[in-house]
């Protein structure tokens, strides 16, 4: 096979693991594909490489093509996503005044109680909390938004959600510019390898199977190049499949942590991909289920649902009309291309493109074209279920 | 929106003092402006609406460019909408301004017309620095290169007893029977002997 050449844009964090890997692992050539991985300084950067050009595809925040379809991502133009590349992969984390005042207080700091963390951390934090993001359409500030709301503290009266770029949230952290952070790892772990934060919460307490970052793809460059997007597709799968395996934890670590990825010590990395994270300064360590998803539970399929979710948050807060957002959200959520890139793969899809979002407590079989296809826990921390209901 | 007559605000965000001083002359050559320039990255939000421009300037790989892309959006705290840069009706410039590694944010309602002369400005000295960089990094390679040929040649000539001239032909032409390039050899040849000793 002639093996073509696509330039791939990356921000340098552990869930860019299956575009590094795909090409460090070989499942790209395997597809007759190599990728050039650019790596980007801002997800504004990444964004802009992508709509005009510069890059053909992208590792990207599941809420920005779900924001410029809405017509509120800064730019113009249709970026879709035709697959999800990882699952969850966040945590919160706050400074070291206020940890020690949520232990002072009592909050029972178990790294897994959205609740009593969240009304914990009120309640430390006093009148005005100031949170930082990496980037304002992100399911970091979505997360953060649904969990603070839904325990009463409407945002934004006292609380601030504003982005900070993450290499920088250690500055502003000491510069007195915000309280707490909500970051993808590496830098939850460097906050508290650096000493200057302690980690209180994964996002996945929040909600369980959040769609966090996905291949993002010009629109027009998916209609041209369908072949070249069905290579890639497949790359990545199998990729988050070898990243699935424990057995490939200490390679996988070691390949992201060269200099010209992510230039993280390798037992950094590694606690984000095995979930077992160092969360204060005693050195407590805390293991997460599902903490960062590249495979199990059919996590590369993009849901509809996702989609719409992602929307209706947005809408919700941006004070734009529900039902159009949700259209719109859906239709950036590529089932169909997905499909077509993974048929006669071996890979079992599942046989709806849709479904209810927070409705599975346990892991469980899934209606699926073969038959063998499991779901994952999908549960928000206040058991509302998202049901994106009857579309045209 | 700011009538013609007003002189255009800019705001230039760069750490780097030099790199500054260069890209105001640039843009004062092209026209009259008012231009601040912001040097910190900690509490740039607030130091740009302070300043409450008609454009803003920042390096494509600064990674506080998100900073200022949340001012840029409608429930940001800046009054005035502001979008990133975008000649909808002529999107080359867009494009030499991601090549050339500059973004631009532009209060609604300028006119194209008064922001080309900036954007050509800024266009031009940002390729300008993009060329040094890239320069600057080829000798550093370069020199980087002779370096590990250097300690190659040396290697052999203890080794072997040959004169460097000898040592060299013999990296050069191990190089060419396997096509691999004349440093990587070298390299190799140095971490084997950095084993072996």
């Amino acid at each position: 096979m002639r093996i073509t050449k696509l330039n791939v844009g990356y921000m340098p964090l552990v869930d860019a693991a299956p575009y590094i890997i795909a090409q460090e692992m070989g499942f790209a050539a395997a597809e007759g594909l190599e990728l050039d991985l650019i790596r980007a300084p801002s997800w504004s950067g990444l964004r802009d490489m992508l709509a005009f050009g510069r890059v053909d595809a992208a590792h990207m925040l599941s809420a920005v093509p779900v924001a410029m379809a809405m017509g509120v991502g800064g730019i113009p133009g249709r970026i879709i996503a035709p697959a999800v590349t990882s699952v969850n992969g966040n945590v919160i984390g706050v400074s070291q005044p206020l940890y020690a005042r949520m232990q002072e207080q009592g909050t029972n700091l178990d790294f897994a109680d959205a609740a009593s963390i969240g009304h914990g951390l009120m309640r430390a934090a006093g009148e005005t909390l100031r949170i930082g993001v990496p980037f304002p359409f992100s399911m970091h500030a979505e997360l953060l938004y649904y969990w603070l709301s839904s325990l009463g503290y409407a945002a934004p009266q006292g609380i601030a959600i504003k982005t900070v770029p993450p290499p920088l949230m250690a500055d502003a952290l000491a510069a007195d510019e915000i309280d707490a952070f909500c970051v993808g790892e590496p830098w939850g772990s460097i906050a508290v390898e650096r000493g200057y934060g302690s980690l209180i919460l994964p996002v996945s307490a929040i909600w369980s199977f959040a769609p966090e970052k996905v291949l993002a793809v010009r629109e027009e460059w998916a209609n041209s190049e369908m072949e070249l997007l069905s290579r890639l597709t497949r790359a990545l799968w199998q990729a988050g499949r070898w990243l699935a395996d424990p057995g490939n934890l200490l390679a996988a670590s070691e390949a992201l942590a060269q200099k010209q990825y992510l230039q993280t010590p390798s037992e950094v990395i590694e606690r984000a991909l095995s979930g077992r994270l160092i969360v204060d300064q005693s050195g407590t360590s805390r293991q997460v289920q599902n903490f960062l998803e590249f495979h199990a539970g059919a996590a590369n399929f993009p849901w509809r649902s996702q989609g719409s979710w992602i929307a209706q948050q947005l809408a919700a807060r941006l004070g734009l009309d529900r039902k159009q957002a949700m259209t719109a959200g859906r239709s950036v959520f590529r089932s169909d291309l997905y499909r077509t890139a993974m048929q006669r793969t071996g890979a079992d899809l599942p046989g709806a493109s849709e479904k209810v979002e927070g409705g599975i407590d346990a892991r469980q079989p899934a209606a699926s074209e073969g038959g063998t296809l499991y779901l994952e826990p999908n549960l928000f921390f206040d058991r509302i279920v998202f049901d994106p209901g009857p579309h045209s | 929106m700011p009538s013609e007559a007003t002189r255009l605000s800019i705001v230039l965000v760069e750490p780097n003092k030099d790199r500054a001083i260069q890209i105001i002359d640039s843009l004062q050559d092209a026209g009259s402006y008012d231009i601040h320039v912001i040097a910190e990255n900690t509490g740039l939000a607030r130091a740009v609406v302070a300043h409450n421009p008609d454009v803003v300037l920042v390096d494509l790989a600064n990674p506080s460019r998100d900073v200022i892309e949340e001012l840029s959006l409608a429930s940001g705290p800046m009054d005035r909408p502001v979008a990133m840069f975008v000649d909808t009706s002529d999107d080359t410039m867009t494009k030499a301004a991601i090549e050339a590694g500059v973004s631009a944010y532009v209060v609604d309602g300028l006119r194209a017309d008064r922001i080309k002369p900036i954007m050509d400005a800024a266009i031009t000295r940002f390729n300008m620095f993009k060329r040094m960089r890239t320069e600057l990094e080829t000798t550093k390679k370069a020199l980087e290169e002779r370096k590990i040929i250097d300690r190659a040649k040396g290697v052999l000539m203890k080794a072997r007893g040959i004169d460097e001239e000898a040592a060299y032909q013999l990296l050069r032409r191990t190089a060419m029977d396997q096509n691999k390039k004349v440093v990587d050899v070298a390299s190799a040849l140095v971490t084997a002997a950095g084993l072996l000793s």
